[in-house]
C-alpha cells in the first residue's frame, strides 16, 4: 500500500502543468472537444493538452480526471465510516475493507479511530450490507456517520 | 476557492439539453430500477465513465461508440446529470501528495446542536475548507458533530488554519481534534455494476 509521507520524485511540475491543473479542477464544460477550449486558455495545443493529462496520470499526480458523482443525487446513498483496529492488524482489515467495490476511498488517520472510508452505493440498503460485512470479517465494529448537512463540497488545491 | 467551473458556463456549438427522449426508434429509456433518477442510457453512461474520460480529443464520441449511441445523445445526459448535480463537476482529481499538500487533516468540532447549523455555514466560508458536514456524535467514542477538512503544505498551515476555525467558532467549539492522514489506501471513487444491483432482472 502506498505510504503517503513518501516523496513524489519526478513530480515536478512546470507552469504549463500548473494551470492545467489548476483549471481543470474547477470543472470541464460538457462539449465535443473538451481538452480544445481548454488547450485555447492555457495557449497550448489540444495535443499537447492530452499528452500532459497522460503524463501527470501516469505519474499519479492525478488520479483521475473525469465526472465526480453524488452518490445521493443518484438514488443511492454515501456515508463516512470509521474503525478502530489495532495497528498491527492495520493493514489486512484496509485489505477487507478495500475488497468492497462500495468503498469509493480509505484513508489512514492518526487517531485512535485509526481506519476512515466513505461508502457509497447506488441502493442505499446497499451500505448497511457492507458494514455487517466487514464487521463480520474483521471482528471490529464500525463506528457509522452519514451526514446530516452538507454546509460545502469543493476541493480545489492551487499549485 | 469556490471557483466558479467552466461547467456552468453557457455553451456555444453544443445542442440544447433538453430533450432525451427522441431517440430514433426507442423512444424513452425504462428506469434503471424503480426510483431511480437515471434510466438504463443514463446509466451506461455513468458505468462507462466512472474511471475516468476517455483522454483523447473527441471524449463523448469514444463513448457513443462504445455504447452505440449518438455523442449528442451522450452529451445530452452528461449534461442534464450535471444540471441535476448527480454529477458534481466534470474535473481532474488531484492526488494531494503529489501537489504537495503534505498535511490533509480533517478537523472535527464539538458544537452545541442548536448552534451547528449557523457554525457550519461560516466554516463552510473560509476558502481553505474544502468539504465541512455536519454528522452524527456516537457516545462514549466521538462527541464531534461538526466536519471540516484542511489542506497545507505542512502541519503548521493546517494548524494555523483550524486556529482560524477556532477562532471563528469561539465557545461555540466545546472540544475539537484533527486526523491527519498518514496514508492513502484507496481513492477509486463512486463504482457501480455494470449490471444493475436489483434482482428484479429479466
Amino acid at each position: 500500500m502506498p505510504d503517503v509521507t513518501r516523496e513524489y520524485p519526478g513530480t515536478e511540475l512546470d507552469a504549463v502543468d500548473r494551470a492545467l491543473i489548476n483549471t481543470l479542477q474547477g470543472g470541464l464544460a460538457v462539449r465535443a472537444r473538451p481538452y480544445a477550449a481548454l488547450a485555447r486558455d492555457l495557449a497550448i495545443s489540444e495535443d499537447e493538452v492530452l499528452r500532459r493529462l497522460r503524463n501527470l496520470l501516469d505519474r499519479g499526480v492525478l488520479t483521475r480526471v473525469g465526472p465526480m458523482f453524488d452518490a445521493g443525487r443518484m438514488g443511492g446513498a454515501a456515508e463516512l465510516a470509521a474503525m478502530r483496529v489495532p495497528p498491527a492488524e492495520l493493514d489486512a482489515v484496509a485489505g477487507l475493507i478495500n475488497s468492497f467495490p462500495e468503498v469509493a476511498h480509505n484513508y489512514a488517520r492518526d487517531h485512535e479511530f485509526n481506519l476512515w472510508f466513505v461508502l457509497a452505493a447506488e441502493r442505499p440498503e446497499r451500505i448497511a450490507e457492507v458494514v455487517v460485512a466487514i464487521e463480520a470479517g474483521s471482528g471490529y465494529p464500525v463506528m457509522r456517520l452519514p451526514k446530516r448537512r452538507e454546509f460545502h463540497v469543493g476541493l480545489y488545491l492551487p499549485v | 476557492m469556490k471557483i466558479h467551473s467552466s461547467a456552468t458556463l453557457p455553451r456555444s456549438t453544443d445542442p440544447a439539453p433538453d430533450k432525451h427522449s427522441n431517440r430514433a426508434g426507442n423512444g424513452p429509456f425504462p428506469p434503471s430500477s424503480p426510483g431511480s433518477p437515471l434510466d438504463a442510457l443514463d446509466r451506461r453512461i455513468v458505468v462507462a465513465v466512472q474511471e475516468g474520460l476517455p483522454l483523447c480529443a473527441h471524449p463523448y464520441h469514444e463513448l457513443a461508440r462504445r455504447l452505440s449511441v449518438t455523442p449528442e445523445e451522450v452529451m445530452d445526459r452528461m449534461q442534464r446529470m450535471l444540471e441535476l448535480g448527480i454529477i458534481r463537476r466534470i474535473a481532474a482529481v488531484p492526488n494531494h501528495y503529489a501537489l504537495g499538500y503534505r498535511a490533509n487533516g480533517m478537523s472535527v468540532w464539538d458544537v452545541p446542536d442548536e448552534r451547528v447549523e449557523a457554525a457550519g455555514r461560516r466554516v463552510a466560508d473560509l476558502t481553505f475548507v474544502s468539504h465541512c458536514y455536519e454528522r452524527p456524535r456516537r457516545f462514549p467514542d466521538w462527541p464531534y458533530n461538526l466536519f471540516a477538512m484542511v489542506h497545507g503544505h505542512t502541519r503548521a498551515e493546517v494548524e494555523d488554519q483550524v486556529g482560524r476555525i477556532a477562532a471563528l467558532l469561539g465557545a461555540d467549539a466545546r472540544a475539537h481534534a484533527v486526523l491527519y492522514s498518514t496514508r492513502i489506501l484507496k481513492k477509486s471513487g463512486l463504482r457501480i455494476d455494470a449490471v444493475t444491483p436489483r434482482r428484479k432482472e429479466d
